[in-house]
């Protein structure tokens, strides 16, 4: 072993080596790095570089040619596949890109280290280094980049076909699509069809939000209060039953409850209405329609906010309960100061999730009536959401633009929403506490 | 005397509303199971308690030649397996990482994930369809495990990272000065420790192709691919087949086994979800 290695270097190693020219270099991917006598390093970089650029640059730069122009020829060019290679070329254009810089960035610094004094690593040494400091960049790097082709390439596709032609009417292979700007977000908003749907669905969609969620979590909280009342017996039989909804499938207990709420021989209005003389339109009036799913979704979803709130409440202290019994609280008082803000206080990020949830809740919309029933002179139907919208424009009218201009206003609510949370979840404030 | 009068009242008001709620709860779901037992196809003539009990959809589902049920069990628990496994093995191994590691971009990609996992995967469907027939994953259990895979990872990974953030960092500290690696750290200690969360994760990964019936439906093409959900569905989506005695037989053999093993975990499920979201 080199003991000398391990001595600080001395004043005399300071020499003129120089960063600046070290980055200048390396702007062909490499040659910095041999200025800084790392032979192996630079030698491969210059090799994979060089080789990256010559095989690579082109056909970029050709794709992003063809995404601009979605083709001209229809019988040769499908303007979806060019749309297709246009998105994926740039975000790898974008990711060599943030290799190049990393070379650069690589460069100076070793050029700084040779500048102090510090010896070349040894190859093995490198090894290590790069595998120590390397190993985050491992990881996350592969799967950054699955995301970026399966999640991040979609919605930047989506994206991009709210400004194009793209319907059933003019779709390729048949026909070249074109830019359009933002033609469709001006029909969206002034063409009747279109705004007084997107008006009811937006408005449906914060409805159908708020109420479900709200009456879910209400329920949740009254009942798991009544069943903690320590003069129930049965606690774990009746906590079992009142858990039973969240348990069975979703997917099979909505189509149930379609079949049950069928108008003409569905069981609610064959069993129980029957009885009084009227036959409710639930599936076919749009109104009814509204009260079914929500009802539905209120049995679907309080049992998960009643096992949450039930385990809060039998962390309370008993000491508290006491205390105010001594200062003669009454029972409506002890539930606002004591039960309330410790439950809130402990639950309130699911909560909100529990919202979030419900505003992109596509499974049971579609599962009970497909968002119907439809409404005349409307693109929507009486039930749909934003999400559900978008899939029936986008699967069942193959009106792709529309669909893609649609989504684009979710997204934005989407994103705002998302904001908020990032203020306030704690994972973030508490982001630097390491 | 009064005093005790009043309470008893209360109680037996807390009853009634609890029996009410039983109900409610369990009217649907009584329902769902009788339906399988009616004989016949037809909602017409369904009722509460059939005349005659048969048996008849649960026999076809398994003997008939034209039913393909138990070639669609195969086909999800396949699906369903090899997501679980996939997921647990990229989530906690990249949510170790953003947990313990500072590195550039981490932030930025803390928050991208964030907003990425607000964005229902169903918005980039159209996507994802050219995307998977341009590599030729159509009609493919890759393509769809692979759209599983990644389209829930960001949720599950602020599940895990959540959880992982709760572990003291003294731990992998000490064990590194005594000169344990990285994986050895990630195997050996935060692995166990973060066993809670892994399992759920395990469980709803595992879980989710059971009853996603909208995913396969625009990746998976022949009906000898079919999974569970997707075959299911097209008995009642089929205009010429409204089949929802067979459809209710064949769903009542998934929700049993899987309302079980979630009774018997539903604590176990609550508290890694709690941990997780309040504390991290």
């Amino acid at each position: 072993m080199n003991i000398n290695a391990l001595e600080p270097a001395p004043a005399s190693r300071q020499n003129n080596h120089n960063p600046v020219l070290a980055t200048v270099l390396s702007i062909v991917p490499g040659l910095g790095q041999l200025y800084n006598r790392r032979w192996i390093k630079g030698i491969v970089f210059l090799v994979i570089g060089l080789s990256l650029i010559a095989a690579l640059s082109v056909p970029i730069a050709n794709s992003i040619a063809g995404m601009i122009t979605l083709g001209d020829n229809p019988e040769t060019d499908d303007s979806r596949n060019l749309l297709v290679q246009g998105l994926l070329s740039s975000i790898i254009g974008i990711i060599l890109l943030g290799l190049y810089v990393l070379n650069l960035l690589d460069a100076r610094k070793d050029a700084k280290k040779r500048q102090e004094g510090t010896r070349t690593p040894s190859v093995r040494q490198a090894f290590q280094d790069s595998w120590e400091h390397g190993f985050p960049y491992f990881v996350v790097v592969p799967n950054f980049i699955m995301m970026a082709l399966i999640v991040i390439f979609p919605l930047l596709f989506m994206i991009s076909l709210a400004f194009t032609n793209y319907n059933l009417y003019n779709s390729p292979p048949a026909h070249l699509l074109n830019w359009v700007g933002f033609a469709n977000f001006k029909s969206l908003f002034t063409e009747a069809v279109w705004s007084k749907s997107l008006i009811t669905v937006l408005s449906w969609t914060v409805v159908w939000t708020l109420v479900a969620t709200t009456l879910q979590i209400v329920l949740a909280f009254f009942l798991a209060v009544l069943v903690n009342d320590s003069r129930v017996k049965f606690k774990r039989l009746i906590r079992t039953v009142l858990i039973l909804p969240w348990a069975v499938p979703s997917f099979m207990t909505v189509l149930v409850f379609t079949a049950m709420f069928n108008d003409t021989f569905g069981a609610i209005n064959r069993d129980i209405f029957s009885h009084f003389g009227v036959t409710i339109p639930w599936l076919s009036d749009p109104t009814w329609a509204r009260i079914a799913i929500i009802s539905i979704q209120v049995w679907l979803g309080f049992p998960y906010v009643f096992t949450l709130i039930t385990g809060v409440l039998q962390g309370i202290s008993k000491d508290w309960y006491e205390a105010a019994d001594v200062d003669g609280g009454s029972r409506w008082k002890k539930f606002r100061f004591i039960t309330m803000p410790h439950v809130l206080f402990a639950t309130a990020p699911l909560l909100i999730m529990q919202y979030s949830y419900n505003f992109n809740n596509f499974n049971i919309i579609y599962l009970f009536n497909k968002g119907g029933p439809p409404v005349p002179g409307q693109s929507s139907g009486a039930t749909d959401i934003l999400i559900s919208w978008v899939y029936s424009l986008t699967f069942k009218e193959n009106n792709y633009k529309m669909a893609a201009a649609v989504s684009i206003i979710m997204g934005i609510v989407v994103a705002a929403f998302a904001l908020y949370q990032f203020r306030k979840t704690r994972s973030f404030r508490e982001e630097d506490m390491y | 005397m009064k005093r005790s009068l009043k309470s008893a009242l209360e109680v037996s008001g807390i009853y009634l509303i609890v029996l009410i709620m039983f109900v409610l709860i369990l009217y649907p779901l009584l329902w769902a199971f009788s339906m399988s037992l009616n004989p016949g196809t037809s909602l017409f003539s369904l009722k509460m308690f059939p005349d005659n009990w048969s048996l008849e959809h649960y026999k076809w589902l398994f003997t008939d030649p034209s039913s393909n049920y138990t070639l669609w069990y195969k086909n999800t628990l396949i699906v369903a397996f090899i997501n679980g496994l996939a997921s647990v093995c990229i989530v906690s191994i990249v949510a170790y990482v953003f947990s313990r590691f500072r590195f550039i971009g981490r932030k930025n990609s803390i928050y991208t994930f964030l907003l990425l996992q607000m964005f229902p995967v169903l918005m980039g469907m159209v996507a994802i369809y050219l995307l998977l027939n341009t590599v030729n994953l159509l009609d493919t259990f890759t393509g769809l495990i692979l759209i599983y895979v990644f389209g829930g990872l960001p949720m599950n990974l602020f599940l895990v990272k959540g959880y992982l953030d709760t572990i003291p960092r003294d731990l992998d500290e000490s064990a590194k000065i005594d000169g344990a690696g990285y994986l050895t750290i990630f195997f050996r200690i935060l692995i166990p420790l973060a066993s809670p969360i892994i399992a759920v994760v395990a469980l709803f990964t595992f879980m989710a192709p059971f009853f996603d019936f909208l995913t396969p439906q625009i990746i998976i093409r022949s009906p000898e691919k079919f999974t569970l959900a997707l075959g299911l569905y097209n008995f009642i989506n089929d205009k010429f087949a409204n089949n929802f005695t067979m459809f209710a037989a064949g769903t009542i053999l998934i929700a049993i086994p899987i309302s079980i093993v979630f009774l018997l975990l539903q604590r176990f499920l609550i508290s890694g979800l709690a941990d997780g979201a309040t504390k991290g």
